[in-house]
């Protein structure tokens, strides 16, 4: 067995981020693992521009995102491992893993950080019903055969899923020469970002069709068409409002899952709403030591929102190694999530001991017009501030300041939530 | 007067923009930075895009690179710089900002590379 002050799971925009943040904080024995054969994770494959507005104050495509922060870890000479699978943590911090070079082996950990990213939900987690021909894909993995590997993916396509890699794909098809002939989005607004339905669908004309499902997959061999129809408010199919499209290729874009499996088996507590860990204000999860951050705490909208959250992670699990053990508990108060809230990350905060402020992240559950977010300290109204439009598809935030619970010494809960006035 | 309703793509804000257009006169509101006031202008007179895609690599490391338009290039050019990349094949190895085209359809602008790849 070797061991390792901090070893991170994952060699994305998180795990990146996380590791610099960890140096720079001091730690000098850090490992990440990367299953993949290149560090940077999906960024590899999203070769739009857009991301690195926040971070680095210019537009970038996800590759140069990627590569600043893959030269940071570079120039700090943090190790890494590709190409090497996690198949186990246990509660003691024994990592295993498994790739060519060293076989099976067990990295002992003072602190983890879980950086694991999400993945797909695909065709079978849908229940559409017909054949299983070749041609039907996710999102994700169309852009990867057609951005890394180089290959066509097909020449009349329909898409199921307004999210942002569908929306990303529609674009990325019509330029490579393929016809893209509807999207069709369950839920009766878009998963994506508005930028994004613009700029994809809008500027290619692209019919966007909200309150629409597939509700059949024709053909043996490849696919030769799919049927859509409208759905009712109970997102069930409407009898007569069938329509035919002759396709070759269906694309899904229907939702991110946290990739949480190792998590579970370190036995941390898991949030039902966002499938990812319960953390705090240090973003430690519910196992002393284990930090979680970027797509496997919550699915991100934005990069740059990875990339903040993960250096808060590796900060903090930095500081935990050094000082060779947890915080000490001060006054932790739940976060609740209430009206239109759906979630908030992190789930709890040491109103004595954070730092002197933190960013609370989360999603509303419906389209809202007009809406104020508010916070309330055991029920006394402590901001509000009014937004146009909230929508799932976006992430928003509160930023809490320590010296707001001055006032608050037996503060008991905080509440987020939205608010007509 | 004319009043065009747009969706800032300048970030992913998104910003929903109201330009009132009076003649010459162009008035923008909605819009949350300087970005949204640029882009609202931009896009009634002249709208233009950044165009990203990929290209095959003759002995790289892995099959594509990708590459983006140095800078935004006018919308109705789209579909002409993409039947231009996607006859290139470049040699690795690669680096960020390296010239795949000088001049992509005759617009001035170069397609750059944004992504290292090392010889195979």
């Amino acid at each position: 067995m070797t061991a390792h002050d901090i070893v991170i799971i994952g060699g994305g925009p998180a795990g990146l981020a996380a590791a610099v943040a960890a140096r720079k904080a001091g730690i000098q024995d850090i490992l990440i693992l990367e299953r993949d054969n290149c560090l940077g994770g999906i960024l590899n494959q999203c070769i739009h521009n857009g991301f690195g507005l926040h971070t680095f104050k210019e537009e970038l495509t996800g590759p140069e995102y990627a590569s600043r922060y893959i030269d940071m870890v570079e120039e700090e000479k943090i190790p890494y491992k590709l190409n090497t699978m996690v198949i186990d943590i246990n509660k003691d911090k024994e990592v295993t893993v498994i790739n060519r070079e060293d076989g099976l082996t067990t990295i002992k950990a003072k602190a983890i950080i879980l950086a694991m990213g999400c993945r797909e939900r695909a065709r079978g987690a849908l229940n559409i019903p017909g054949y299983r021909p070749a041609g039907i894909y996710s999102a994700g993995t169309a852009q990867r055969l057609m951005n890394i590997e180089g290959y066509s993916v097909g020449k009349e396509v329909v898409i199921l899923g307004s999210g942002d890699i569908g929306l990303i794909m529609a674009r990325r098809m019509t330029l490579e020469g393929a016809k893209v002939k509807v999207v069709a989005e369950l839920m009766p607004y878009s998963g994506g970002l508005k930028r994004n339905i613009v700029q994809c669908l809008d500027d290619y004309g692209i019919p966007l069709k909200l309150s629409h499902t597939v509700v059949n997959i024709e053909g043996k061999e490849r696919v030769t068409g799919i049927t859509l129809a409208e759905v009712g408010p109970d997102r069930k199919p409407i009898p007569g409002t069938e329509e035919h499209y002759a396709c070759d290729t269906l694309l899904l874009s229907v939702g991110l899952l946290p990739e949480n499996e190792l998590s579970k088996g370190i036995g941390v507590s898991m949030s039902r709403i966002t499938s990812g860990p319960e953390v705090n204000d240090q973003l430690e999860t519910s196992a002393e030591g284990v930090f979680a951050c970027g797509n496997v705490l919550h699915v991100h909208d934005l990069v740059d929102y990875v990339s903040e959250e993960a250096t808060l992670a590796g900060t903090n699990a930095a500081e935990y190694v050094r000082a060779g053990k947890e915080r000490e508990a001060g006054h932790m108060v739940e976060l609740k999530a209430e009206n239109g809230v759906r979630y908030t990350v992190p789930q709890s905060i040491d109103v004595n001991n954070m730092q002197d402020k933190i960013t609370v992240r989360f999603r509303v559950a419906d389209v809202y017009k007009d809406r104020y977010i508010s916070v309330y300290y055991d029920g006394v109204q402590i901001s509000k501030r009014k937004k146009k439009v909230l929508a799932p598809g976006e992430m928003e935030q509160v930023v809490l300041k320590k010296d707001s619970f001055a006032d608050y010494p037996d503060l008991k809960n905080i509440v987020i939530c939205t608010e007509v006035e | 007067m004319e009043v065009r309703e747009l969706i800032c793509i300048g970030c992913p804000l998104g910003c929903p923009l109201t330009v009132k257009i009076d003649g010459d006169q162009m008035d923008v509101s909605g819009n949350t930075c300087k970005r949204g006031d640029d882009y609202a202008r931009k896009e009634v007179l002249s709208p233009t895009r950044i165009v990203t895609s990929s290209v095959h690599v003759a002995g790289g490391a892995i099959e594509m690179v990708s590459v983006k338009t140095k800078e935004d290039i006018p919308k109705g050019k789209i579909f002409e710089i993409m039947d231009e990349i996607r006859q290139v094949t470049i040699p690795a190895p690669v680096a960020i900002g390296d010239v795949v085209i000088a001049d992509c359809a005759g617009t001035g602008v170069p397609v750059i590379a944004t992504k290292n790849v090392a010889k195979a």
